[in-house]
């Protein structure tokens, strides 16, 4: 039997008896993404939906700083919270390294770009459409935008999965600002990476087949969202179409 | 949920009986109306005189719109008067709905100007109209919340307008799911609960089968007739143009061809271009 048939056995063994190790570090991991997804969707929510309807000098560049961010790759998150966080860092009052808020923070710095951008092109692209009628009905620009966010809440919805996907499946910022601690901040690919050097192939492909799961079931999620939103009213936004596509 | 708190709830109750309805805004102000009266009383959220039929609603003074290089609206001057029924007429992409928006002052003229001096509420109908996913109920009331009502006197008054205009057994029905006839009538149902003095349609039944073109030029007519509301509608259809407009002005490719009473427009037919128009042989 090779080392890939063998591991592969023992990481389905693992699964089966529920592992308390593998429990927890799942858990843990769910349990940052999630924290950070909420936290990251209020704030590109808003900041989205005012991005998709306000017209102000310098939008454009913001525009372009924001869809920069989409792309800052997740080691570089890590080291700009790390800085931020240190003890010596404008915030390591806060003592929140190699801690919880701290992969959170970094998680929350990642995927606010994600949702802001994607939202703010679903806000603009029903702003076209209709945002001269919800003027006309006297909504301002801040409530047409949230007017519009609550018409698009389904293909926002799908923003929120799809941030939640880029935030379980990162690995160089948690790494960074958690400090991969057993037991304290082991998350799945922090996990993953420790275990795979260390050889311990069992477990780091047991979390692998945890984390290719909540993926796919992600994706699974928005394609029934978007089949789902087809049948009720036959109408698809792009953001959603992009998506699942 | 705190009912009391117009931008919290947003639960839409059927109203309590058939009594007088309070109307409070979120500014502080209270009216009262009956149900049951006529379309100017009944739902208006603030009483108030009708306009004299003197006042100016509208003033032109060389009004134009320019998109780009294109000149969608010649400069145009023109006054139109409170209680006016002013149809505007001319093939697609002759102006009308330029000078709707721009009337409306959802667009500003490019040079000119547009003075609107006795005008307190305007509302305007899009051919098609947009409605959030929501109910029926909830999208009317909501353009009664964005004007200052609070939600629940806003349900209230959505309710009586639906009923107004047929659409009562529809009101808990996803407004997206409605055809576009109904869509067409439910916007019309937004715009009068708004009780407007000024009310802009652009060819507001254009999606409506027979009957219901009649039911809502029935109800325009005696909407404008009871209260003096000056009405400025776009139309294809010259019978509910003869039938609805006092007044009609006539576009080609952005300039205004003819500026007559009804009858005289159909009887005289003034000009060339007009009666190109009307034999269909405009593009």
């Amino acid at each position: 039997m090779n080392t890939l048939t063998e591991a592969t056995l023992m990481a389905w063994q693992l699964l089966f008896a529920l592992d308390p190790e593998l429990v927890a570090i799942v858990g843990r991991s769910l349990a940052v993404s999630a924290t950070a997804c909420v936290i990251a969707f209020g704030l590109g929510l808003v900041a989205g939906a005012w991005l998709g309807v306000a017209r102000f000098p310098g939008r454009d560049p913001v525009l372009t700083v924001l869809s920069t961010l989409l792309a800052l790759p997740s080691v570089v998150v890590g080291l700009i919270v790390y800085l931020l966080l240190s003890r010596s860092g404008p915030l390591g009052f806060l003592g929140w390294l190699y801690s919880f808020p701290a992969m959170v923070t970094a998680q929350v710095v990642l995927v606010t770009p994600v949702v802001a951008a994607l939202t703010r092109q679903a806000i603009e692209d029903a702003d076209r459409g209709h945002g001269e009628q919800l003027r006309s009905l006297g909504a301002s620009t801040f409530t047409r935008g949230l007017l519009l966010a609550f018409d698009e809440r389904f293909a926002l919805l799908t923003v929120l999965i799809a941030a939640f996907g880029r935030a379980v499946s990162e690995v160089g910022a948690v790494m960074i600002v958690g400090g991969n601690i057993d037991g304290f901040t082991r998350v799945m690919t922090t996990a993953i990476a420790l275990e795979t050097s260390k050889g311990d192939l069992p477990l780091a492909m047991a979390l692998g087949i945890v984390l290719i799961a909540v993926v796919l079931l992600l994706n699974v999620a928005i394609a029934a969202l978007r089949a789902w939103r087809e049948r009720i009213d036959g109408n698809v936004s792009d953001v959603t179409r992009v998506l699942s596509a | 949920m705190n009912s009391s708190s117009p931008q919290k709830d947003f639960r839409c109750a059927q109203p309590e009986g058939n009594a007088v309805i309070l109307h409070a805004t979120r500014s502080g102000e209270a009216a009262t109306a009956d149900r049951d009266a006529g379309p100017r009383d009944a739902g208006s959220p603030v009483s108030r005189a009708a306009p004299r039929t003197t006042d100016t609603v509208f003033r032109l003074e060389e009004a134009q719109v320019r998109y780009g290089a294109v000149q969608a609206l010649a400069p145009l001057s023109l006054t139109i008067r409170a209680g006016e029924r002013v149809a505007l007429i001319g093939p697609n992409g002759s102006g009308k709905t330029t000078l709707l928006r721009m009337l409306h002052g959802l667009i500003d003229p490019s040079a000119g100007r547009v003075e609107r001096p006795s005008i307190r509420r305007q509302a305007m109908l899009f051919q098609r109209p947009y409605m959030l996913r929501a109910s029926v109920l909830r999208n009317i009331a909501l353009g009664l919340w964005l004007r200052g009502i609070h939600w629940r006197a806003a349900c209230e008054l959505a309710h009586a307008a639906l009923a107004r205009f047929g659409l009562g057994e529809a009101a808990h029905r996803n407004a997206r799911n409605l055809s576009s006839g109904q869509q067409q009538r439910m916007a019309l149902a937004r715009a009068w609960a708004l009780s407007p003095d000024v009310l802009l349609l652009d060819e507001p039944t254009s999606s409506m089968d027979p009957a219901a073109r009649r039911d809502v030029e029935g109800l325009l007519t005696h909407f404008t007739d009871r209260a003096g509301v000056t009405l400025v509608f776009s139309s294809h259809n010259l019978g509910q143009v003869r039938r609805l407009a006092s007044r009609v002005l006539c576009f080609e490719q952005g300039r205004l061809l003819a500026d007559q009473s009804t009858a005289a427009f159909f009887d005289e037919s003034a000009t060339a271009g007009v009666r190109r128009y009307l034999a269909g042989e405009l593009a």
